[in-house]
């Protein structure tokens, strides 16, 4: 599918800007960067920073007051020049999503195979047959031992690691270049959230997914990114491999967000400083 | 010895659903020193807010005693319990949902005054003014309305609110988990200030290890209705020993470590029952341990 040397994704000069009372706001300015399969590179930074109007944008799902200029390149293809059905195409067989909150994301009232075939049949034009198989494997994919008792569930019978997991799974179904995965976590329980990062991690070097990870958390960034990317009002500040990012900072921005993450370790160190801190009578 | 500022004991809480019994609650016993900051950790399902609404008086437990003060307060007429339990105050985590849209925050922050019994509206004005500055907020915001700040600035006001009443108790679940990093220090140390010029005690509610260990003197381990371990806070992290505390613990994103994408073998979490007692491993620092465990060692 991908144009052989190219990136399977492209973005070049993006921006994203909205009319406002005072003046047009750009929340995504004039940003660049590429994302290959089998890599994870990460979009850190705090909310306003324009990381997830920077998803929406290369789904090509923004909302209708947005605009947009830049030129995103999917598998060699102009994501604003492809005609509505076939960007109905690309989401899903080239782009895979999964969002932060998966109980908005799935349909209360269809089971999850119902939901899991659907894109199947749509986008692979597979049988109901053979899309249930598909939908099996995925789900054998991301970790469930048991994917036809997950099938013949509801999103309600499923705890929310498990709903998330599924979500990965339903996108991996359709075997896309590339999953963006938008604050996956945040909403999941810290020993899930381990989980599902293992997941996304298995999921490149197994499957040779490329995974956009969208998070405002550096520690996340520092498990599982080989690159990242930090935001700030709408720009990029400082990009390049995470470890040499995150060891060595050259922006403020970024030397102030790492300053200000705290670890438990450094709570526990800053503890001492603290004056007054009373003893147990 | 004084007594200390909150006491639970033994606290159970069951809710029905559907016809099932659900435990939120199986024996919870903590106590809270004065000037103390308790951290109550644990993930979803664990009791931990449970705990706090009990602790303040939103929700009634099925059975225990809860003292404020070395005084018992769940077996009080309800006029003088709601009197009591001013001296618990509660800040939430979602400042959008917990202040009143379309009350002004001067309004808000003064309705607990009154409630304390001050009925001079030109006092209350003052005190209002005073204590948004105290909070670190101008003292004409009184006049706006909740829609008009950042989250930050929210829970600062809420903050405000919960100590007009003056409490001796503030009992806090979540209270930076919405909030940018950046913020969330600012908030943790205005919370750390506020309970050293007031000697508050807090119980602090969280699913964070490193906001737990920035801010509370003790930590309690919530898992599955019930506390499997607490002690001193650097104790308990650098040395955990109930295996659910190491999960979470080790389960903490943190810097110089990749995730392998592998599978961690899973780890076997005790069942506990009403019978398991707890186990001291260090000065203050006890474990729950499961009667197995117990009859063996």
């Amino acid at each position: 599918m991908t144009s052989s040397g190219n990136p399977y994704l492209t973005v070049r000069d993006l921006t994203v800007s909205f009319q406002g009372k005072g003046g047009e706001f750009h929340a995504v300015d004039r940003i660049g960067f590429e994302l290959d399969r089998g890599e994870i590179l990460a979009l850190v930074g705090e909310s306003g920073s324009g990381k997830s109007m920077t998803s929406l944008a290369v789904m090509r799902l923004l909302p209708q007051a947005a605009r947009m200029s830049g030129r995103i390149t999917i598998a060699g293809d102009d994501v604003a020049s492809l005609p509505r059905r076939q960007m109905e195409d690309v989401r899903g067989a080239r782009i895979g999503m999964v969002f932060q909150e998966p109980m908005t994301s799935l349909n209360p009232v269809l089971t999850i195979a119902r939901q899991m075939t659907e894109g199947l049949i749509r986008h692979q034009g597979l049988s109901r047959k053979a899309a249930l198989a598909a939908a099996r494997s995925a789900l054998d994919d991301v970790g469930f031992g048991e994917p036809d008792r997950v099938l013949s569930q509801y999103p309600h019978q499923l705890s929310g690691g498990m709903r998330q997991r599924v979500m990965i799974a339903a996108a991996l179904a359709l075997r896309p270049g590339i999953l963006i995965a938008d604050e996956p976590t945040t909403a999941l329980d810290v020993t899930v959230q381990a989980q599902v990062l293992d997941l996304l991690v298995d999921l490149k070097s197994r499957l040779g997914s490329g995974i956009l990870l969208i998070t405002h958390d550096i520690g996340v960034v520092a498990e599982t990114a080989d690159r990242v990317a930090v935001m700030r009002h709408g720009r990029i500040v400082e990009t390049g491999a995470t470890d040499a990012v995150l060891r060595n900072p050259t922006h403020d921005y970024t030397k102030a967000l790492l300053a200000s993450h705290l670890t438990v370790e450094k709570a526990l160190g800053l503890r001492p400083a603290e004056k007054g801190a009373p003893s147990r009578s | 010895m004084t007594p200390d500022a909150l006491t639970l004991d033994n606290i159970r809480k069951t809710f029905s659903s559907g016809g099932r019994v659900v435990h939120a609650l199986s024996g919870v016993s903590l106590s809270v020193g004065k000037g103390e900051t308790l951290g109550v950790i644990g993930e979803s399902g664990s009791g931990k807010s449970t705990l706090g609404r009990i602790a303040v008086g939103l929700e009634v437990q099925s059975s225990g005693k809860l003292f404020i003060d070395g005084e018992r307060v769940d077996d009080m007429s309800a006029v003088m319990r709601r009197r009591r339990l001013r001296q618990c105050q509660m800040i939430f985590q979602d400042p959008y949902s917990s202040l009143n849209p379309r009350l002004t925050v001067g309004h808000q922050i003064g309705e607990g005054l009154y409630a304390a019994g001050v009925s001079d509206w030109r006092e209350i004005r003052s005190t209002v003014a005073d204590l948004l500055e105290r909070v670190g907020l101008p003292r004409d915001f009184a006049d706006r309305y909740p829609h008009e700040f950042s989250g930050g600035q929210r829970q600062r006001i809420a903050i405000a609110r919960a100590l007009a009443p003056g409490p001796e108790i503030v009992v806090a679940d979540e209270p930076v988990s919405a909030l940018d990093v950046s913020i969330q220090a600012q908030i943790l140390d205005l919370l750390a200030e506020i309970r050293r010029e007031n000697r508050l005690s807090y119980l602090f509610i969280s699913h964070d290890m490193a906001v737990v260990a920035r801010l509370c003197d003790r930590v309690a381990v919530m898992h599955r209705g019930r506390v499997v371990e607490s002690g001193p806070i650097a104790a308990v992290i650098e040395n955990p020993q109930h295996p659910y505390t190491r999960n979470l613990l080790d389960a903490v994103p943190r810097f110089g470590r990749r995730r392998t994408g592998r599978k961690p073998v899973p780890v076997d979490l005790p069942l506990h029952g009403d019978g398991d007692r707890f186990v001291s491993v260090g000065e203050g620092h006890t474990v729950l341990q499961a009667s197995e465990d117990a009859a063996a060692g």
